[in-house]
């Protein structure tokens, strides 16, 4: 038959043969069971059933211990003003950040009031779908207009400003370095962007060009993918960890040289440093264009609430359809984006008050120095002091312990401080216990006085 | 070069849209049924869900429409590369010429060539209260949707079906809005300071004890954004050696916590309780991957109201399972509190179920209370523990206290302290049941619960997403509509958000305006028996050639 075969189709028998084997073959992977990786099909289904009952989840909270130090808030009655009522006594408020005394302002209430009588009180929707306001377009253009730079974009929520500009540019593959005392915000901006992070010591600018010079060898031996991966640098104008402000010149030396991008965050800097309150690129007098993003948050020194992003189109006009703390939430109040936008409007009649804050600032600086056992982390010009122990004790939680003695010393003395607040476990380069003392336009000089005799003799007292 | 994330978006959702037999994604006129057999002693009324297939022609033609815009997107590109057309987008700096490229093209094409023709149906401003009428600004635009301007005009009562406005509390006279101007003149406007720092007002302790009680649960926590509250909660509840089974639709917020926590994350067919039951069994039996060590805990993501589908969460099964398999629930009623259920306790009072049940109920307050905001209610300890680890305490500036008064009162409004408003829930639930009947009777094709307020219309074809945006406005109708990345790529649709606010004769206005329009686009896709006419359908041709 194989003859025959042959015959009819003039092929040789070898080549007959191969293709024979070649269709059985065939015909048993058709029919032979598949084979799959994930299953062991070595369990029974009463193993199963067995397992399924057997397993126990942890508890979906850890227990809580009912006197932890921070489970029990300090209760404010009242507004948040400068003279404050915490916990039943009045004090003199060194601890919002209400820098420019904003948050008493007559006119900026009646400005949120008559916006809350035409818009009522929520927008009810993204800013997609009819949760546009005029407000808002209005607030963007003013502040595009006094930061000069072209175009800005509103965040409801000021953690979730610079959140959701990083993840929006910055994607899987790209390189962002960082300093050390970055925000949680930024932190929490790099870890939804999934990109490569490199932290360099703080604002020290040997350690960020080492980098870089590591990442440029990097990129010699790879010049395709060097051509694709998007860089940039994230800092602070005022670090909030650390209460001093950023080299910017040196970074922006670094930008042109290494060909990086610059983000800045500016929530403490923002209506404080520079002649008109434009921030750190005003004080250092660095031309605004050379930073690719600066964002911010409304609820420092504008007293409202939410955050903005200024820079050039090309870079804003993307957050539009990419930020998610943009596209998929409700749009900021109307009275809030007008309460916003006359606070600027304060901000930009009288330019005098950055100058008595900055001075204010520097006294307060001053005065705290000396104190016994405490010493005064940051700038002079830094709105937002830490007090934080000369000697630590060698445990956190006995530290802690002393500041709070500390706090409840100066609020048994009228004067309301707080401990700066860490997530303990969650902060990358967690910074050390301190006390937060904050300078508004609104302390007077005696205040000041007094404010830091009090911490003084609560020093004395308490860390002797 | 391809950016990984987007590709893998892009995929799952053309996936997603590709089945026109059976995909998992639709579930049959049957299975509703079957399902409904099996589980009646679950149920206390009917549950009726429907998400019709599209029909064959249809989807042909939805992807000769894209391929056709596709094609004109990469002549328009060429054109513009060459520079025989304007090109109207912002350009890098000269200085930073040599820089790596900021955007890749291949990520903003569907924005420049598809979603650019449109865009003028979407960020349209407003200038009024967003109630059941507003006020919009006229736009107009000289270069084909690049560039806006204002007219300085206003279109005046432009019926609004797009805003969250389910019980009509958005509104700028009545005691909400007096009891929060008072608010305001008190405290101010800002807080500028963290919970956990000096920015715990009394006011929040006083929300956070009205919330609880308005839930039915020992304890509650605001937080000032309802995106924030999924994104910074979800990872102080997990982490690393937990696992997450999270709902196919599940929103953005819900998708970023998750990754933000760090757990291993499975998704299940939407809605679809065999799926998850199965990814239970396997995940308690084989353990970990890889390790095989028992997973830490399991959490169950889902929504009460999916606002892309219209659907209602089965909460009575996943209920029954989570007991089953010793899981742990978080309910996100974003859409759902206040807008369901006879007393507006959302998912839970519609269900007549035990609100201990579900372990983390979580809710904005954007919705249904007129406000912003977002809470979470459970157990003590679970909040006690919230208040030590959440972000949102430790890092993120207080809720505003007009904001908080403004929830408070609409919220003892719902609750018939302040004067009996159960009628708003009422009209709220007519309005819903007439809306649906009068469109299912026009013959579109609705997707979703027969309850929930949300009413997804399907379009289908991406010219008549710009259509029907434009001539509704015409109209002085004011919808919203939705395209891909939102929804699956040939399911585009109109979403109308129906408002206790909302008139019987705003509503026929309304859908004498879309029946209109629906004519104008040949948009009654339905095959279902209905009553009224069926010579609109320019479809009854393929039913009968099937007989």
């Amino acid at each position: 038959m194989v003859q025959a075969f042959y015959e009819v189709t003039g092929a040789p028998a070898y080549h007959l043969i191969l293709e024979g084997i070649l269709i059985l073959w065939i015909i048993r992977l058709l029919f032979s069971k598949t084979y799959k990786l994930q299953e062991r099909s070595d369990l029974t289904e009463k193993e199963k059933e067995e397992l399924i009952e057997e397993w126990q989840p942890e508890p979906l909270v850890p227990p809580v211990s009912k006197d932890h130090p921070s489970l029990n808030y300090d209760v404010v009655t009242g507004p948040p003003s400068h003279k404050i009522i915490v916990n039943g006594k009045e004090c003199i408020n060194f601890a919002s950040f209400n820098f420019l005394g904003l948050l008493d302002s007559e006119r900026v209430k009646l400005k949120a009031l008559l916006s809350l009588k035409k818009y009522g009180v929520g927008t009810c929707g993204p800013r997609g779908f009819y949760g546009t306001f005029d407000v808002h377009l209005e607030l963007e253009e003013r502040l595009a207009k006094f930061m000069r730079t072209e175009e800005a974009i509103i965040y409801s929520y000021g953690f979730a400003t610079i959140a959701s500009a990083i993840p929006a540019y910055s994607k899987r593959g790209d390189i962002i370095f960082v300093d050390e005392a970055a925000c949680f915000s930024i932190q929490k901006g790099l870890q939804a962007s999934r990109s490569f992070v490199k932290h360099f010591k703080h604002n020290d600018m040997e350690d960020l060009e080492r980098l870089l010079k590591e990442q440029e060898i990097e990129d010699q031996k790879n010049p395709r993918k060097a051509r694709v991966i998007r860089r940039f640098i994230v800092v602070e104008g005022l670090y909030i960890n650390t209460a001093d402000i950023c080299p910017l010149p040196d970074l922006v030396k670094l930008k042109y040289k290494y060909k990086v991008r610059i983000f800045l965050e500016e929530s403490m800097s923002f209506g404080v440093l520079g002649e008109h309150g434009r921030g750190v690129t005003e004080h250092f007098g660095v031309n605004i264009d050379d930073i690719d993003l600066i964002s911010a948050n409304m609820e420092n020194a504008l007293a409202s609430i939410g955050g903005f992003c200024c820079g050039r189109s090309f870079v804003i006009d993307h957050q539009r359809l990419s930020g998610q703390g943009y596209c998929f939430s409700a749009s900021l109040p109307p009275m809030l984006a007008s309460a916003a936008i006359e606070a600027l409007n304060i901000m930009e009649e009288d330019p005098g008050i950055f100058r008595v804050l900055q001075d204010k600032c520097k006294h307060v600086h001053k005065a705290l120095q000396g104190t016994p056992g405490l010493k005064v982390v940051g700038e002079p010009l830094a709105p937002a002091l830490h007090l934080q122990l000369e000697n630590s004790t060698g445990s956190r939680t006995n530290d802690l312990k002393l500041l709070r003695a500390i706090v409840d010393y100066s609020m048994d003395r009228q004067i309301a401080l707080t401990l700066a607040r860490y997530l303990e476990k969650e902060e990358r380069f967690l910074p050390p216990p301190s006390i937060r003392v904050v300078v508004t336009v609104e302390q007077t000089q005696e205040e000041i006085e007094r404010a830091a005799q009090c911490i003084r003799e609560a020093a004395v007292k308490i860390l002797k | 070069t391809v950016n990984p994330d987007l590709t893998e978006l892009y995929i799952r959702r053309l996936i997603q849209g590709s089945g026109t037999e059976g995909s998992s994604h639709f579930l049959q006129e049957g299975q509703v049924l079957d399902h409904h057999a099996s589980c009646t002693s679950l149920y206390k009324k009917p549950f009726v869900e429907s998400f019709e297939e599209t029909p064959l022609l249809v989807a042909v033609l939805t992807y000769m429409g894209y391929g056709i815009l596709t094609i004109f997107g990469y002549l328009r590109d060429f054109l513009r590369d060459w520079k025989f057309e304007k090109c109207h987008l912002a350009r890098e700096r000269e200085e930073q010429k040599d820089f790596v490229p900021l955007y890749q093209d291949f990520e903003n094409f569907y924005t420049r060539n598809l979603y650019m023709r449109i865009r003028d149906n979407w960020n349209r401003p407003i200038c009024s209260v967003p109630g059941a009428k507003m006020d919009l600004l006229e736009r107009v635009t000289p270069d084909y949707n690049w560039t806006f301007e204002h007219t300085g005009n206003v279109l005046k009562d432009v019926i609004n079906m797009g805003s969250y406005n389910y019980l009509g509390f958005a509104e700028n006279t009545g005691t909400c809005a007096d009891a929060a101007s008072e608010c305001t003149v008190k405290y101010g406007v800002g807080v500028s300071s963290t919970r956990q720092e000096i920015g715990n007002l009394d006011k929040h302790e006083e929300l956070e004890i009205l919330v609880a009680r308005f839930l039915g649960v020992e304890s509650s926590m605001a937080f000032g954004m309802g995106f924030a509250t999924n994104s910074m909660n979800i990872p102080a509840l997990t982490g690393k050696g937990c696992l997450i089974l999270s709902d196919e639709l599940n929103h953005a917020s819900l998708v970023l916590g998750a990754r933000l926590s760090g757990s291993t994350i499975r998704v299940f067919k939407h809605n679809n309780m065999q799926s998850l039951e199965k990814l239970l069994r396997d995940a308690i039996v084989h353990g970990q991957p890889r390790t095989h060590r028992p997973w830490k805990k399991i959490l169950i993501l889902v929504e009460g109201i999916y606002s892309m589908e219209g659907s209602i969460v089965r909460l009575p099964e996943v209920i029954a399972l989570k007991k089953k398999y010793k899981a742990y629930l978080y309910l996100d009623e974003a859409h759902s509190i206040g807008a369901l259920g006879p007393r507006g306790r959302g998912v839970v009072d519609y269900f007549g179920l035990d609100p201990s049940d579900v372990d983390i109920m979580m809710g904005t307050f954007t919705k249904s209370f007129g406000a912003a905001g977002g809470y979470i209610g459970g157990k003590k300890e679970l909040i006690d523990y919230l208040r030590l680890h959440s972000h949102s305490t430790v890092y993120a500036t207080s809720m505003s206290p007009p904001i908080i008064q403004q929830i408070i009162t609409s919220m003892k409004c719902i609750m018939g302290e302040d004067g009996s408003t159960l009628g708003e829930l009422c009209q709220l639930s007519e309005n819903t049941t007439y809306f649906r009947r009068r469109l299912h009777e026009m013959g579109f094709i609705i997707y979703g619960n027969n309850d929930s307020p949300v009413v997804p219309l399907m379009l289908y074809m991406p010219a008549k997403i710009g259509a029907f945006g434009r001539e509704m406005l015409k109209r002085n109708i004011g919808t919203v509509v939705v395209g891909f990345p939102a929804t699956p790529i040939i399911e585009s649709r109109a979403r109308f958000c129906v408002s206790a606010a909302h008139t019987r004769e705003m509503l026929d206005k309304a859908l004498n305006a879309i029946s209109e329009v629906g004519d104008l686009l040949q948009l009654k896709y339905s095959r279902k028996n209905r009553h009224g006419n069926e010579g609109s359908d320019s479809f009854s041709f393929l039913e009968s050639h099937q007989d």
